[in-house]
């Protein structure tokens, strides 16, 4: 440990455009000016992520949403607490599917303008028009079985009246392996974070059919996980970290530093993807494959909207996927724990000194929000949403069990 | 049942490893041993080899899609879980330490599994310390080629004897709290920018 810097603090990533708020703290001197030595390492898989925080090796990392949560309820091998204390940005993801499945899409009216009821609608037939003609069903692959790719996939479909676990396979495949796999056959479609999905439009191979960004208005993706025994011994490192995240995080939302993140993150310790590539999701200026293009309001945000606070209604509705594909039971006590597990109190004291804008509430009613909306909050002003699902439903988290209970499976 | 009973399967992208790891299982006595290298098509030979063990490597990226298939594929006939006891939390860190990590079937004693563990373990660090002492061996006559170059520098340029030259390179790497192969590196480069090298 170095004189000036008090805190060391090991975190764990994976080589994804939505680490870049943590990446940047690290290498753009927002923890350094904290008093925090940051170390980052970078990992091939979120097993690795997961066995490597359990056990100590990292304090915190960055996580998929429903990771921690995933820990703490005891679905991973080694059961361990972890806790969310910051959350890494909005939106970011996209489905894209091979050019074959797309001009099947096509034929049932499916359109360039990434509007999941249509395109959903469209999936649909295609999937029943292959299933009567004696088909395979079609294979999409998600990131992680806990994670926002796998469930916002299953609610996408399921609202379009495909059932994903009878009607489709979906399996599991790294991101950078992806494209590879659309362009090999092994794989019909995708959902998973940028530069992933622009990769395969780059080269031909597939098409972005919808957006994270349009399924769940200002939806939760990645997040910082953090060990709970560390974060409750090391209080003064944690909210030292999350106040160099904050200032990491509206460093990397402003536009005229595009370029240099895109650049930073271009380096072979981090994406080690040309930065040409990293430009779509900075700027929500979308290439659809086939030379169609469009432009995503709100495609991916770091910073504003509230994008870092973890509200605990986003861990409960992660939690609802979880009971309703069937990783889980409804319990008052899986509950209380997926209840515990988001920490917005975290977040609020250690920006407290900062004097910025915050939430006053720690959850709020998904879906509620049809425009963008100045909220009350301490300090400065705060606007948040639109909110909501594409299929028009909220999630009240008050009224959990009655939404848990309402879930159809398609 | 003896232990030589149990079907293991190690998948590891490093064949030497791999192979180490293989030739320990079968001094241990356990004679039905699979070493994949490639996970294309891992679903199809889990099928076939129906493995009570699979050990792998965690630098592996396709972790979580295996730890997936092991769960959920049909595939797999018998639920697959990570490591075989929870509780036994020194094991897991000592796996995860040394890069490894074991899948094992539901219902498989402890005492049978630990072995197979241990001695993944002991044969990943094994492997790392191999792999440690040969690159600091590379890098050792690196430097000596670097250092000797250097003093052939010096002994020509300033007409010094090989003894003198190597003590005025010491020196300045003391002085300047560096290594001797750091100063020997500087002055090559140097010399490279400066003017003709010898021999060239």
């Amino acid at each position: 440990m170095s004189m000036d810097a008090p805190y060391e603090i090991t975190a764990g990533f994976m080589p994804l455009f939505d680490s870049a708020v943590l990446i940047a703290a690290g290498e753009m001197g927002f923890a350094a000016r904290e008093g925090i030595e940051l170390k980052l390492h970078r990992e091939t898989s979120w097993a690795n992520i997961r066995d490597r925080i359990a056990i100590g090796h990292f304090d915190v990392a960055h996580m998929l949403g429903p990771m921690p949560l995933a820990c703490s309820l005891g679905l991973t091998p080694i059961a361990s607490e972890t806790i969310v204390p910051f959350s890494l940005g909005l939106g970011g993801n996209c489905v894209t599917v091979s050019n074959a499945v797309w001009e099947g899409m096509a034929a049932h009216g499916a359109a360039t303008d990434l509007e999941p009821a249509r395109a959903g609608t469209a999936l649909g037939a295609l999937i029943r028009e292959r299933a009567a003609a004696g088909r395979e069903p079609l294979r999409f692959a998600v990131v992680h079985p806990h994670s926002g790719h796998n469930y916002e996939l299953r609610y996408w479909l399921a609202a379009c009246g495909v059932d994903p676990d009878r009607d489709i396979e979906i399996v599991i495949v790294p991101p950078p392996f992806m494209a590879d796999a659309l362009a090999a056959g092994r794989i019909d479609g995708y959902c998973v974070g940028e530069p992933w999905n622009s990769a395969a439009v780059a080269v031909g191979i597939g098409h972005i059919v919808t957006v994270k960004a349009l399924l769940w208005r200002n939806s939760p993706e990645k997040v910082i996980g953090a060990r709970r025994a560390w974060a409750e011994e090391n209080p003064d490192a944690l909210a030292a970290l999350l106040r160099a995240l904050h200032h990491s995080a509206r460093w990397c939302q402003e536009p005229a530093n595009r370029g240099e993140l895109a650049a930073l993150m271009a380096k072979p310790a981090f994406l080690g993807q040309p930065e040409a590539i990293q430009m779509p999701i900075l700027t929500g200026q979308l290439q659809l494959g086939g030379g169609a293009e469009r432009r995503v309001d709100d495609f991916f945000l770091p910073f504003d909207k509230a994008a870092n606070f973890p509200w605990k209604s986003h861990a409960l509705w992660f939690y609802t996927q979880m009971v309703r594909w069937g990783q889980l039971p409804h319990t008052p006590q899986n509950l209380a724990i997926a209840r515990d597990c988001y920490r917005p109190d975290l977040y609020r004291s250690a920006l407290k000194p900062l004097g910025v804008a915050l939430p006053g509430a720690n959850a709020k009613v998904e879906g509620a929000l049809k425009v963008a909306t100045p909220v009350g909050s301490a300090g400065a002003s705060l606007v948040l949403g639109p909110d909501g699902f594409f299929d028009g439903q909220i999630f009240d988290p008050d009224k959990i069990d009655a939404y848990i209970a309402g879930q159809k499976r398609a | 049942m003896s232990s030589g009973s149990l079907t293991i399967l190690v998948i590891d992208e490093n064949r030497i490893r791999a192979s180490i790891i293989e030739a320990g299982l079968r001094e241990a006595g356990h004679r039905h041993v699979t070493v994949v290298h490639d996970v294309a098509g891992i679903a199809k030979r889990i099928a076939e080899i129906e493995p009570d063990v699979i050990v792998i490597d965690l630098e592996n990226p396709n972790r979580d899609m295996l730890e997936n298939m092991f769960q959920l594929s049909r595939a797999v006939k018998r639920p697959i879980a990570m490591f075989v006891d929870r509780s036994d939390q020194a094991s897991i860190e000592a796996a995860v330490d040394a890069g490894v990590s074991a899948y094992v079937v539901d219902g498989l004693k402890k005492e049978r599994i630990k072995p197979i563990l241990d001695m993944a373990i002991s044969r990943f660090n094994a492997f790392s310390r191999m792999a440690r002492e040969l690159e600091e061996a590379r890098s050792e006559l690196e430097n000596r080629k670097v250092i000797d170059r250097a003093k052939g520098i010096l002994m020509k340029s300033r007409g010094l004897s090989e003894e003198a030259a190597y003590a005025l390179l010491r020196k300045t790497a003391m002085n300047q709290n560096r290594k001797i192969a750091e100063i020997a590196q500087s002055l090559v480069t140097a010399a490279g920018l400066l003017g003709p090298l010898e021999g060239e």
